[in-house]
């Protein structure tokens, strides 16, 4: 990947731009959403969820600090914690479903990592919130890269 | 203008966390009402048996001693107090066995419970009472007599059910809170969390009159 971007105004000369935008807001969205879970409504986060957050959390930050001026080389160090997030929060599910037998995993004391606190729209669960979020934020981040600067 | 719109996005998120949490707030406590204060937890437990609509914002809390005569004599009297509000009070059973004998009674209700059929077991156990006591005294045979004859209840299922450790529990909490509340006789009421101060039925129903009127 060319290290070189043109710094000229506009849109047209930030290729990628508004995709790492929308990873931001992704990944700032799921970070308040999770806040407003536990600080709002009261459920404590699973040793799973926690997990989750810390890979989620520096991901604002990270990202946000990507944008001005854009560098693409975030994706460098954004990947690696989305991944990571993205592989607790598949195994999370897996335990969610009970393909997993919650005996067997880390959260078996504590709280209940396949406790069903909220469904919407009928099937999203929290940990399906996560699990997608990670996703999209992942592919968001490889098309990012992939861009050609000019 | 990217700038502002990264500006204007993090504005918007972090003031739509507030006005979104602040809306939560609030309709919880319009929800719950009562149950929104901090001590509410204490006169309504969620194991505690319940009788009347989920969403009711008065709480006619009662702990009872099945082997306590008043509070035999309070059953119709409350279920009578609380017809003409009947979509807006629930009643909440709490356990105060303070006679001799009286928890094992307080076990066969919440085994009862467990085979769904609570209320009716309940209504028996209080009007058989003076069958089942002597001298303030349980006589725990006499009671599984009357309810192998007169209930509709699965006797073996009801005796293995009994020592359920989930009974045990509902029994050490509700003697946690009597303690917590100072319920020292039997039937102790609150509406809303308010005692029923003096005893008596008159001064019960005022009092239910009072919170309906300050929750609806």
């Amino acid at each position: 990947m060319p290290s070189e971007s043109r710094s000229v105004d506009g849109t047209r000369a930030e290729p990628g731009w508004a995709l790492l935008f929308a990873a931001w807001l992704l990944t700032a969205v799921a970070a308040a959403g999770s806040l407003f879970f536990s600080y709002v409504m009261g459920f404590a986060p699973c040793v799973l969820c926690w997990y989750q957050r810390i890979c989620l959390f520096p991901l604002v930050l990270i990202l946000a600090r990507g944008l001005f001026p854009l560098d693409r080389s975030v994706v460098k160090y954004a990947l690696p914690l989305t991944v990571v997030g993205w592989l607790f929060a598949g195994y999370h599910n897996l335990i969610y479903f009970r393909f997993v037998p919650e005996s067997l995993s880390p959260c078996a004391q504590g709280v209940s990592c396949s406790e069903e606190y909220v469904k919407l729209l009928g099937f999203l669960s929290i940990p399906m919130m996560s699990w997608l979020a990670f996703t999209i934020t992942a592919l968001l981040l490889v098309l990012v890269q992939r861009r050609p600067s000019s | 203008m990217k700038r502002a719109l990264f500006v204007a996005t993090s504005l918007v998120l972090v003031g739509g966390f507030f006005f979104a949490a602040q809306q939560f707030r609030e309709n919880r406590t319009e929800a719950l009402g009562f149950l929104s204060q901090e001590q509410a937890q204490t006169f309504v437990r969620p194991h505690s048996p319940r009788y009347g609509p989920s969403d009711a914002k008065v709480f006619l809390v009662e702990f009872t001693d099945p082997a306590c005569e008043t509070c035999a004599a309070f059953g119709p009297i409350l279920k009578k107090l609380m017809e003409p509000h009947a979509d807006k009070i629930q009643l909440v059973i709490r356990y105060a066995p303070f006679h001799e004998g009286a928890v094992d009674v307080v076990r066969l209700l919440e085994a009862a419970r467990m085979q769904g059929k609570y209320w009716e077991t309940l209504d028996l156990v209080y009007r058989s009472q003076s069958a089942w006591t002597e001298h303030h005294r349980v006589q725990a045979g006499n009671l599984w007599q009357i309810l192998s004859q007169h209930g509709d209840l699965d006797m073996e299922l009801l005796s293995q059910d009994v020592d359920d450790p989930a009974i045990r529990d509902i029994i050490e909490q509700d003697m946690a809170d009597v303690q917590t509340l100072g319920v020292r006789k039997t039937p102790g009421i609150f509406v809303n969390g308010r005692p029923l101060e003096p005893f008596g039925v008159e001064r019960l129903q005022q009092l239910i009159e009072e919170e309906v009127a300050a929750s609806y």
